[in-house]
């Protein structure tokens, strides 16, 4: 490390009702990998997007290397040297890489030269990507290369990188971190946002932690283990959920040979899908986004039918069935999106609440609704859950992500489900509300229902389920025994091992 | 500098007011298009909206009020539920000129016999041909995926045409002397569309235009349909989630948009107009549109969008006739009321603030 690249002095940014960022002060050394930590909502989006110049500070100052620094608008941050790859890919899927990364550019060079750089630079940092693949065909890893090679090529000095690894695979963690090591030894600062511990201890050289908009400390994560990081993270001591640990019983619901064509263009065809799933059983679905995961989940809630066969139910085919009638059955569902696919934004609670629980909660006799029953259902998923609002009256989208969260699961849960299929559960969550969601999924297992859940969280899979399988291009693994599973296995299981990405490896 | 700030709940309080605000900024707007036509602006919009209700000649007026709203009221209320369903059936116009051949083709092959069921037959007819025209777009998008704007609209030129050869062929009135539009059914006691109520203007559609309120107040406020309606509109993923069937909500909303406006040209070929001619339809079927909208998709601001529609009617002829303003400026000053409803609209979900020009 050789002086400070990037100071940071008390930024304040306020938004009406909320103080996002609170005088906030750190410095970037040259040549360092550092972590910005904290829960969702603790200000780490404004902070970053204050440095990448879309948004103004309220006061405070930043200088850059020496000189001030205070980027009116995202083009300013670029031109000084400041790039960024975001957690949401701003892809467009019909066009090719190189075209992708040429709209980027304020004087995109001919196409066919920027093609030759590209190839250069992704081979020089170990990231192999052919300019003329087109973006609608690559994954979300592949897919991640091209805009940290659209930053590359800009020679930054300061690589901000949100949430980099949530869309990757172990084995393609590792070769991001490779190629991120590489440039810290070529002098190029990295600002790393994430909330996996484990990894930051790994990466980085400095920490430093926000909590509700504060800087509660910078430390060398390297001393500091990742139980007491997350607690400075969170303020408090974590709990770890529990298990009731039910032994699982007989078989509830038998996926045999699920094959659905991809719903769209860019969609996964499901493939042959085999899966068992039996009472008192938390089953972990992991894998890559953009899997299968969002088709699996529809295919199992009822809004893509399938085969007759292909989906039983306590013995009885329910393939064919739609989503009122398997819930009528014991299977329910909660969906990754939570606004627009498991709440309607616009709608209240109650008639959130109304939305999955008509049928098992008697909230409709002969199609005349029951609104004081549903309002009451609503109610108590709001007492049950602890979910944060005025009251049933309010809409969806007035709730926080967390919130909402716990009242699209807590209605699920509530409903006394014999199969619960979840996706992406603690998605977006903070941590307190993602161990209450966790908690609540092993209670119902614990009372004996069959719980599926996909997560693209290998944490979370591996804290909550008995069982493990992975989804790869639409075809699910072997089921196997999460305690008899190392993390390279579960790579392997990920990467669906017959083909898995192009594995380089960089010239140390 | 003014900044427009998205609103964390909707606000009820404007959800109410905007038709308010939309009226009082046309008359406005519509005050400065007549002084600029050279007409004293205050007394032309006294003229269109006080003068039909208090004038002098208000007794006759007020009657026309229901004559004119019940038809835009029932148009509209079918309208909402697919506008709330995220449906846009735009050939209404279509379907209440099918309605009303349908209505009257039964009225005619029964004529000069008297007899109770005949006006029964004709409400059924039309409701049935209002459906079935309703249904075409509602079955291809099924189908194949047509797009129910292009198909419904494309259907009102078609039922325009098929009306001019009916009045011009098949349903020409054989004792008319040559003149185009068939018998006048007015003069028919079995098939007249009489006043259910002497002298109030209230016929059996203005009757059915205030049931039609009721039922789509039940429906959507009550009913699991109604909600599976409004949820198709808010969110069709979570709809789908919900276990509503997309295709049905397409067959009964366009099914039965396309059935009320039927019934609306049933009543109005067997009652206040009287007879199939070329010019039959006058445009009720787009300007429930307006109706629609207005009255927020909900059955009672419909309601009360549809009486003060027909008022600015009454009160544009009234206006053209003794002040001569020109029939456009009417549509207009029509046209200003959807333009100001969906401009003020905005604040519902969003407000202005003042914020100070941040320095560079």
């Amino acid at each position: 490390m050789t002086g400070t690249l990037l100071s940071i002095q008390g930024l304040t940014k306020a938004y009406p009702g909320v103080v996002a960022n609170d005088s906030v002060s750190f410095d970037i050394g040259t040549g360092e990998i550092h972590a910005l930590l904290g829960e969702n909502g603790a200000g780490k989006s404004t902070l970053v997007k204050m440095i990448y110049g879309l948004v103004k500070p309220d006061s405070g100052t930043m200088e850059m290397r020496g000189a001030p620094y205070a980027p009116p608008e995202p083009r300013s941050a670029r031109l000084a040297g400041v790039a960024m790859v975001f957690q949401h890919f701003s892809l467009f899927d019909a066009l090719d890489v190189s075209e992708n990364i040429a709209l980027g550019m304020e004087n995109p060079p001919p196409l066919r030269d920027l093609a030759a750089r590209i190839r250069t630079v992704s081979e020089e940092y170990g990231l192999p990507l052919d300019p003329y693949r087109t973006v609608g065909g690559l994954s979300a890893g592949e897919r991640q290369r091209v805009e940290i090679i659209r930053c590359l090529l800009q020679d930054p000095k300061l690589l901000i990188m949100d949430e980099p690894t949530s869309v990757l695979t172990p084995q393609e963690v590792e070769i991001l971190f490779e190629t991120l090591n590489k440039l810290r030894q070529e002098g190029t600062s990295i600002l790393y946002i994430s909330h996996k511990l484990e990894e930051i201890r790994a990466l980085c050289d400095t920490a430093t932690i926000l909590r509700l908009g504060k800087n509660v400390g910078t430390c060398d994560p390297r001393e500091k283990s990742a139980r007491q990081m997350a607690e400075m993270m969170v303020g408090s001591e974590l709990q770890t959920p529990k298990g009731a640990g039910a032994t699982p019983g007989e078989a509830v619901l038998d996926v045999s040979g699920l094959t659905l064509p991809a719903p769209t263009k860019f969609g996964t065809a499901l493939k042959n899908v085999h899966l068992r799933l039996h009472t008192g059983e938390v089953l972990g679905i992991g894998g890559v986004a953009g899997n299968g995961q969002d088709e699996l989940l529809a295919a199992l809630s009822g809004e893509m039918r399938a085969a007759r066969d292909a989906i039983r139910l306590k013995g009885q085919d329910i393939g064919h069935l739609g989503p009122t009638a398997r819930r009528r059955r014991g299977l329910l569902a909660a969906p990754e999106e939570r606004l627009g696919h498991a709440a309607a934004p616009d709608m209240s609670l109650t008639e959130n609440a109304l939305l999955t629980g008509a049928v098992r909660e008697g909230l409709a006799t002969n199609g005349f609704l029951r609104w004081g029953k549903a309002r009451k259902f609503a109610e108590r998923i709001i007492e049950t859950f602890d979910v944060r609002t005025p009251g049933p009256d309010s809409v969806a989208r007035s709730l926080s992500g967390g919130n909402l969260q716990k009242f699209v699961i807590g209605r699920e849960v509530l409903q006394r489900p014999e199969v619960l299929v979840v996706n992406q559960p603690t998605w977006g969550v903070d941590a307190s509300a993602a161990a209450a969601i966790r908690q609540a999924l092993l209670d119902l297992a614990g009372d004996g229902t069959a719980v599926l859940v996909i997560s693209q969280d290998l944490d979370e899979l591996m804290e909550v389920a008995d069982h493990f399988a992975a989804l790869n291009e639409g075809r699910l693994t072997e089921t196997r025994r999460t305690a008899d599973l190392t993390i390279e296995e579960i790579g392997l299981m990920m990467g669906g091992a017959h083909d898995g990405m192009e594995v380089a490896h960089v010239e140390a | 500098m003014l900044k427009l700030e998205k609103r964390p709940q909707p606000s009820r309080v404007f959800a109410y007011l905007t038709p308010v605000l939309a009226v009082i900024a046309t008359m406005f707007a519509g005050g400065l298009l007549f002084a600029a036509l050279g007409k004293n602006p205050v007394e032309a919009i006294r003229t269109i909206f006080w003068d039909p209700l208090f004038g002098d000649f208000a007794a006759y007026y007020r009657p026309q009020l229901l004559v004119k709203g019940g038809p835009l009221i029932l148009i509209a209320i079918g309208l909402s539920l697919g506008f709330r369903a995220g449906i846009w059936n735009i050939g209404a116009e279509g379907q209440y000129i099918v309605g009303a051949l349908c209505g009257a083709a039964v009225a005619l092959a029964f004529y000069p016999l008297e007899a109770w069921y005949i006006f029964p037959l004709m409400v059924l007819a039309g409701a049935l041909g209002g459906l079935v025209w309703g249904m075409i777009p509602a079955l291809l998008k099924v189908k194949f995926g047509t797009n129910e704007i292009l198909v419904s609209l494309m259907l009102v030129y078609v039922a325009e045409n098929l009306l001019a050869a009916m009045a011009l062929g098949r349903m020409k009135n054989p004792e008319g002397r040559g003149f185009p539009g068939s018998r006048n059914l007015k003069e028919y006691p079995s098939a007249f569309n009489d006043e259910v109520f002497v002298g109030t203007g209230m016929h059996w559609g203005v009757l059915t235009a205030f049931l039609a309120v009721i039922f789509a107040y039940v429906l959507l406020s009550r009913h699991m349909l109604g909600f599976s309606i409004r949820l198709s509109g808010e969110a069709p993923r979570a709809a789908r989630f919900s276990g509503v069937n997309p295709a049905r909500i397409v067959l009964f909303c366009l099914g039965i948009s396309g059935l009320m406006a039927g019934l609306a040209g049933m009543f109005e070929v067997s009652g206040p107009s009287g007879q199939i001619s070329i010019d039959f339809n006058v445009g009720y079927g787009f300007t429930a549109i307006i109706v629609a909208f207005l009255g927020r998709l909900h059955p009672v601001g419909i309601l009360l969008a549809g009486l003060l529609m027909a008022l600015t009617y009454i009160g544009g002829e009234i206006a053209q006739g003794n002040l001569g303003l020109p029939s456009a400026a009417i549509q207009l000053f029509q046209g200003m009321l959807l333009f100001f409803l969906l401009a003020v609209d905005m604040l519902t979900n969003y407000r202005i603030s003042l914020v100070k020009r941040e320095a560079t």
